[in-house]
């Protein structure tokens, strides 16, 4: 057994201390003849300290497209040639998302917008969309819309929204290369106002970004020291005419290294499979990371790309006996 | 440049599901460039497994494209809407 799994058994696993940035990044260096018992300790440390529930989540695009941000991996960008066109959603078809997405036993329901920060116009729609979704569907409503200022938080508190996500996407010393109209601080700080308003906190990022190992470890010690209440792990699915477009995928042990690395610094936290695991993991990977740190999952579409179908992940949920998590456990 | 297969809509037809009847795609929903021989869209049609379509296959324009969390819809501003 490595050294710093034996490490990580006392000091994660009986202790419920996370790894700093040197363990994380041994986990990620890891031959691969040790990458099952890092899976299986990852998946113990998952169950003693966050238990064998799965939190369902569905998400949905209100605002697509046309944002003026460069964040170099993503479709929605208006800055490049990308054939992802602007479009927003009506507030029926908002609602009526949700609906599907409480069908399928999902407590979490996110709403999300490609910008840098809401306008009026946003709030608005978010106002009115959150409403009816609480007056109509059975189901905990978060929201993605970019960098917020402090009267906007107390807003998103005031409508009920009871979890914002803001990804910080990777490490500080990376962003640069992928982000140049915004800064990692930026981010940081609607990060740092959400956690005070008392919403619980979202964030996480995207692996696979020409990042190096040593930065992926970098990342997730920067994700420790954030605390987050969930961390949405993607992996980069590249989009055609984004600056990243031609970038290979993460290889599938590379990213089970990183989910069983993350919840070893992470212990609590809840590690959601979030954006590219079907193009990275396939199957079987999606099993194996489920059965490595993971204890959650966004379920049906993304937001420009399309998922695997709900009943596919509820019912592998089903044969790992892992319970989706109830609306009651989270109120 | 394609076959004469794919006229315009007929007027007043502003929505469709799925393919129309009888006409064959002038290209390739996924990249816009010209479908059948003069393009290799097999990654494309692999790719189309976990995405939607983003050009009009009739017409190439780039369509508006609502992901939803089950299914999505693209509109063609001429030759309307279709969804899955
Ligand atoms: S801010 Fe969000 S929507 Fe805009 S380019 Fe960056 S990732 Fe895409
Ligand atoms: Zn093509
Ligand atoms: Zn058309």
């Amino acid at each position: 057994m490595p050294e710093i799994l034996d490490q990580a058994r006392t000091q994660v696993l009986e202790n419920g201390v996370g790894l700093d940035e040197a363990g994380v990044l041994a986990v990620l260096n890891l031959p691969d003849e040790h990458l099952p018992a890092a899976l299986q300790l990852a998946h113990e440390v998952r169950m003693r300290w966050c238990g064998p529930e799965v939190e369902v989540e569905g998400i949905v695009s209100l605002k697509t497209g046309g944002c003026p941000e460069d964040c170099h991996f993503c479709s929605q960008s208006g800055l490049f040639t990308s054939p992802v066109r602007a479009v927003w959603l009506d507030i029926p078809s908002l609602v009526e998302a949700a609906k599907q997405t409480a069908k399928t036993g999902a407590t979490e329901f996110c709403i999300v917008a490609a910008v840098r920060g809401p306008d009026d116009r946003l709030m608005r729609q978010l106002r009115e969309g959150v409403a009816a979704i609480r007056a109509e569907v059975d189901i905990q409503v978060a929201a993605s819309v970019g960098m917020l200022t402090q009267e906007q938080v107390d807003e998103l508190v005031e409508m009920g929204v009871h979890r914002y996500n803001h990804n910080l996407e990777t490490c500080r010393s990376y962003f640069p290369n992928v982000v140049t109209t915004h800064s990692w601080e930026e981010r940081w700080e609607t990060l740092r106002m959400v956690r005070e308003s008392g919403m619980e906190v979202c964030c996480g990022g995207i692996l696979g970004l020409g990042e190096s190992v040593e930065q992926r470890a970098e990342f997730a010690a920067q994700l420790a020291e954030l605390d987050p209440h969930e961390v949405p792990l993607n992996f980069l699915n590249p989009r055609p005419g984004t600056p990243l477009g031609d970038r290979s995928v993460v290889e599938g042990k590379d990213a089970l290294r990183a989910i069983a690395a993350f919840r070893l610094a992470m212990p609590r936290t809840i590690l959601r499979y979030a954006g590219g695991r079907e193009l990275t993991l396939g199957d079987l990977g999606t099993r194996s990371g489920l059965l490595g740190g993971i204890n959650a999952v966004i379920v049906g579409n993304y937001l420009t790309t399309l998922g695997r179908p709900a009943t596919t992940d509820l019912e592998l949920l089903q044969d790992l006996k892992m319970p989706v998590k109830a609306l009651s456990a989270t109120l | 440049m394609s076959s004469d297969t794919t006229g315009p809509a007929p007027l007043g037809m502003s929505t469709r599901v799925g393919e129309p009847a009888g006409t064959a795609a002038s290209w390739c929903d996924r990249c816009g460039t010209p479908a059948g021989e003069e393009g290799d869209h097999t990654a494309c049609r692999a790719a189309r497994q976990l995405e939607p379509p983003r050009y009009c296959q009739h017409c190439r324009r780039r369509m508006k494209v609502q992901v939803l969390p089950v299914g999505w819809a693209a509109v063609c501003v001429e030759h309307g809407e279709t969804r899955a």
